[in-house]
């Protein structure tokens, strides 16, 4: 195979900072070549250097495309020689329908009129092509995340892509989605199209590239050809971290005591459809010093479970029973949880956890004011030195605690979300995806920060889409699927296949009492 | 952690120090251009001692209501009613002073109440409805500018009572032996301020820097606070040589000054900029945001019914027209005082330094002879070249 796009010898600085060094990368035609490395290491610079977001001359080196050197001016110029680049953040029109959403910029039209019915007709062909079997009309905003996912992928089609760039396309998606997207790029190869997957998930890196090229600092460390050499995760990892990390997940002698949280018959409905049911009467407990994973795809109503628990912050016609050490709580609200000592680190951080435009100081504080001041009026003495207590204990890397959460990297923000609930002092922490978007180093600091938790005597609950993770720092994982608890594993006892299995068993007795399709992603509220 | 500001690195001193906080201190660099400009084209009139009391007593309301204006932007609403609220206000008082023939204290007790529940009404809709504020506050526009056509039946009533009229046209009262020109102790009272003020600066920045937080470099605070003092002392001796402090500019300062506080150092004023900042995550924390945002209504409608009344006072009658277009005055002051318009951002000072900007021009357009019509043009753009500015400075 003959290469298609040639990067040779690319450096990139801002304001001094080097942020890309001499970096080669070549992409052939019809390869998925995964790209990966720590946060910061280049990746997206890297990206944005091919796609045109940096016009050439902001970057040393030369681009050769198709065997010629080029000089890309914006984005429409690589997107007029197919190179499309899938954003983390998707581009969608929520309110919009999946049709007028993927031919946004370049409508079929004739004198300014859109043909809509040429555009229904392309629409159908594309979403067939990439396997999404929905209606052109629908919204954008009543599909989930892989959904959203796969209309991205059909726009890039429709635009004539020869290289897809898709930078983290699966960090918010389940496995069985996150599976769906990988397919379709394999089914892309045969047709000669070139995929770089940018992914922190090395196990799916594994399954689909062709070549994996390792940045770090700014310089590529390791390329390695999946066709000739064996795909080793320790090696990866090693080169990403230049650390020999041996456990990727920290050791902890589990000390377990009496119940902390139990949680009885409890039972939510959805806020805007009451007819559904989301949590069907489950009962679950936490034990002091335990940390308890909860497996489950998305949508199985883990984060509506959580949410409902904590203040009723989701949710409506809550019914059930809480105890915390043994006492009923009110949780009716979310300061009355708060107060009861329970704690929520949502999965969002960016829109549901941290206020970005503020300091890290004032995130820290914001959910324990109280602490820090006395009838009313903030002590901000007391405020700074429990903000920089937390900032040197969670090791948040910063300048200072005035710097703008907005600034900081996925896993300091991350750090910052649960400096803020354990200032409150819960009995109970529930993390909600704790480790997404974040890199490998950062999360192995989040995993000893749980481990810390449970060995003082906390309940910690985590929510994970990533199977791995749950095996690697749960005492019990608990599955949930369709808003009941289908499966329980003492963490010494579960496989990733275990769990899957449970999963899928209960999604197949649902599919055939009902006769209906699996919903899946649907619940993003 | 207590050697911090030792440890800063040596570009984050005062160079740094500036560009940090770029936004006030060109705020207040504009103002004072602004004056000297006009100081200049007026040949001096701007700052002749009647014309800076004027000063005072034309902006007072603009500034009273700019306090409230600026919390209920912070939380990331607006608030289009304000107008129409001080007029009804006014008519309102008008009607219970001078047909009524109720005491003073009893009515402004009782205006502010109403102002109050106004803010109360709109705010329930905006905060427990999620209503836009834009919307409901626009119906209130409508609502209280035609209630108060309703409550004067279409005409002016006046005049008020004396003691009333003081509120506006009165001076704080004269406890000193008379020292000719000067009224002694308005002076007295400046100079005590200048100097609370330097030495409450500095006794903060020496407890900052003692736990390491970073301060502004020390020639910056001396010379800040030189200036600071100076102005302070200048203005008051201006003030002091017509007829003293008016009675309203202690009502300003104090509310000032207790907003101030308010937003700086109390749990409530951070959870208000925490609303406007993320309502979601500021929810999910435990902050009860409904709630402040309702109060920020009910503040703003107190607010609003304190404008009207001083509004009143000045004009000594209720007319139906009083309090058109006052909202746009505000908003503008607030925006030009750096307040976002998403929320969760902008200052007391900001807002107060705004309305400033929006009174200094206002005055010296009107002194120079320059018509309304290009006074507005000129307002315009100088609030559109304000944001402008932001915009390009938090690009940077």
């Amino acid at each position: 195979m003959t290469a298609m796009l040639e990067m040779r010898g690319v450096s990139k600085s801002f304001a001094g900072v080097r942020a890309l060094r001499d970096v080669n990368f070549t992409v052939e035609a019809g390869q998925i070549h995964a790209l990966v490395g720590e946060n910061g290491a280049g990746k997206s610079t890297l990206m944005k250097v091919l796609s045109g977001v940096y016009p050439a001359g902001q970057y040393e080196g030369t681009i050769i495309f198709d065997g010629e050197e080029r000089r890309f001016r914006d984005m429409h110029d690589t997107e007029r020689l197919g190179i499309i680049i899938i954003h983390q953040e998707l581009a969608l029109i929520p309110l919009m329908s999946i049709a007028e959403n993927i031919f946004l910029s370049h409508p079929p039209s004739q004198l300014g009129v859109i043909d809509r019915e040429e555009v229904y007709r392309r629409t159908r062909e594309l979403l067939a092509q990439v396997g999404l079997r929905e209606s052109p009309d629908t919204l954008i905003t009543d599909l989930g995340v892989g959904k959203q996912q796969l209309v991205e992928i059909a726009k890039a089609l429709s635009k004539k892509v020869r290289l897809l760039i898709l930078d983290e396309p699966t960090a918010s998606l389940n496995e069985a989605d996150s599976a769906a997207l990988l397919d379709r790029l394999i089914a892309f190869r045969e047709q000669g199209i070139a995929s770089i997957l940018i992914s922190h998930k090395l196990n799916e890196v594994a399954k689909v590239a062709d070549r994996i090229t390792v940045l770090r600092d700014g310089r590529t460390v390791d390329s390695i050809d999946c066709r000739t050499e064996p795909v080793e995760e320790d090696r990866i990892i090693r080169s990403m971290v230049d650390r020999d990390l041996a456990h990727r997940f920290p050791e902890r002698q589990a000390k377990i005591g009496e119940p902390v949280l139990v949680v009885e018959n409890w039972s939510v409905q959805h806020p805007l459809h009451p007819e559904r049911q989301v949590i069907k009467n489950v009962d679950f407990q936490v034990r002091r010093g335990e940390v308890v994973g909860i497996a489950g795809l998305m949508g199985a109503g883990r984060t509506e479970f959580a949410m409902s628990l904590f203040g009723r912050a989701w949710g409506k016609n809550i019914r059930g029973r809480v105890r915390l050490n043994g006492r009923d709580v009110d949780l009716s609200s979310v300061p009355a949880a708060i107060d009861a000592g329970l704690a929520y680190a949502t999965e969002d951080r960016k829109q549901l956890g941290l206020i970005l435009a503020d300091d890290i100081r004032k995130n820290i504080t914001l959910a324990s004011l109280t602490q820090v001041s006395s009838h009313g009026v903030i002590d901000d003495i007391a405020e700074l030195k429990a903000a920089s207590d937390y900032r040197n204990r969670m090791r948040i890397r910063s300048q200072d605690v005035y710097q703008e959460v907005g600034q900081l990297s996925g896993g300091n923000q991350q750090k910052i979300v649960l400096s803020k609930w354990l200032m409150t002092d819960p009995k109970v922490l529930i993390l909600d995806e704790p480790t997404r978007g974040i890199d490998v180093g950062a999360k192995y600091e989040i995993y000893t920060i749980i481990n810390g938790l449970a060995e003082a005597g906390k309940g910690v609950v985590v929510i994970s889409s990533e199977m791995a993770e749950l095996l690697g720092v749960c005492d019990r994982i608990c599955v949930m699927n369709d808003g009941a608890f289908v499966g329980e594993f003492a963490g010494s006892d579960a496989t990733q296949e275990k769990i899957m299995r449970a999963i899928m068993r209960n999604e197949r007795i649902k599919t055939g009492v009902q006769g209906s399709e699996t919903r899946v992603g649907e619940l993003q509220s | 952690m207590t050697d911090k500001s030792v440890s800063l690195p040596e570009e984050r001193k005062a160079g740094g120090f500036i560009r940090n906080n770029l936004r006030t201190y060109g705020m207040l660099l504009s103002l004072l251009a602004i004056m000297l400009f006009f100081q200049a084209v007026t040949e001096g009139t701007l700052l002749q001692p009647l014309n800076l009391t004027n000063l005072v007593l034309q902006n007072s309301y603009i500034v009273i209501m700019a306090l409230g204006m600026l919390l209920v932007i912070v939380t990331g609403h607006i608030d289009l009613s304000v107008g129409s609220v001080a007029g009804f206000i006014g008519a309102v008082a008008a009607v219970l002073m001078v047909r009524f023939h109720i005491d003073f204290p009893l009515a402004v007790i009782a205006c502010l109440m109403v102002g109050a529940a106004i803010g109360a009404a709109q705010g329930y809709w905006v905060a427990y409805f999620g209503i836009p504020s834009f919307i409901v506050t626009l119906a209130g526009m409508l609502v209280f500018k035609g209630l108060a056509l309703a409550v004067l039946q279409g005409q002016s009533v006046g005049p008020f009572p004396p003691t009333f009229q003081k509120l506006s046209s009165g001076f704080i009262a004269e406890v000193l032996p008379d020292i000719g020109a000067i009224h002694p102790t308005s002076l007295l009272i400046g100079i005590v301020l200048a100097f609370a003020l330097v030495y409450a600066s500095a006794k903060m920045r020496a407890r900052e820097a003692s736990h390491g937080i970073e301060v502004e470099p020390y020639a910056l605070f001396v010379a800040k606070s030189l200036a600071l003092a100076g102005v302070v002392l200048y203005f008051t001796y201006l003030i002091a040589s017509y007829r003293g402090f008016p009675n309203v500019l202690v009502i300003m300062a104090a509310l000032i000054a207790l907003y101030g506080f308010v937003t700086r150092r109390t749990v409530i004023g951070r959870q208000i900029y925490a609303v406007g900042g993320n309502a979601k995550a500021a929810k999910l924390s435990g902050i009860k945001t409904e709630r402040l945002t309702f109060f920020t209504f009910v503040n703003m409608g107190a607010l609003a019914a304190l404008a009207g009344l001083v509004f009143a006072a000045r004009l000594n009658t209720a007319t139906p027209k009083a309090g058109t277009g006052f909202e746009l005055d505000v908003i503008a002051a607030c925006f030009i005082g750096g307040a976002s318009a998403y929320g969760g951002v902008g200052r007391v000072g900001g807002a107060v330094v705004g309305a400033m900007i929006m009174g200094v021009m206002n005055n010296g357009m009107s002194i120079l002879g320059i018509g309304i019509d290009y006074q507005q043009v000129i307002k315009g753009l100088v609030l559109l070249g304000a944001v402008c500015f932001d915009v390009y400075n938090q690009r940077r």
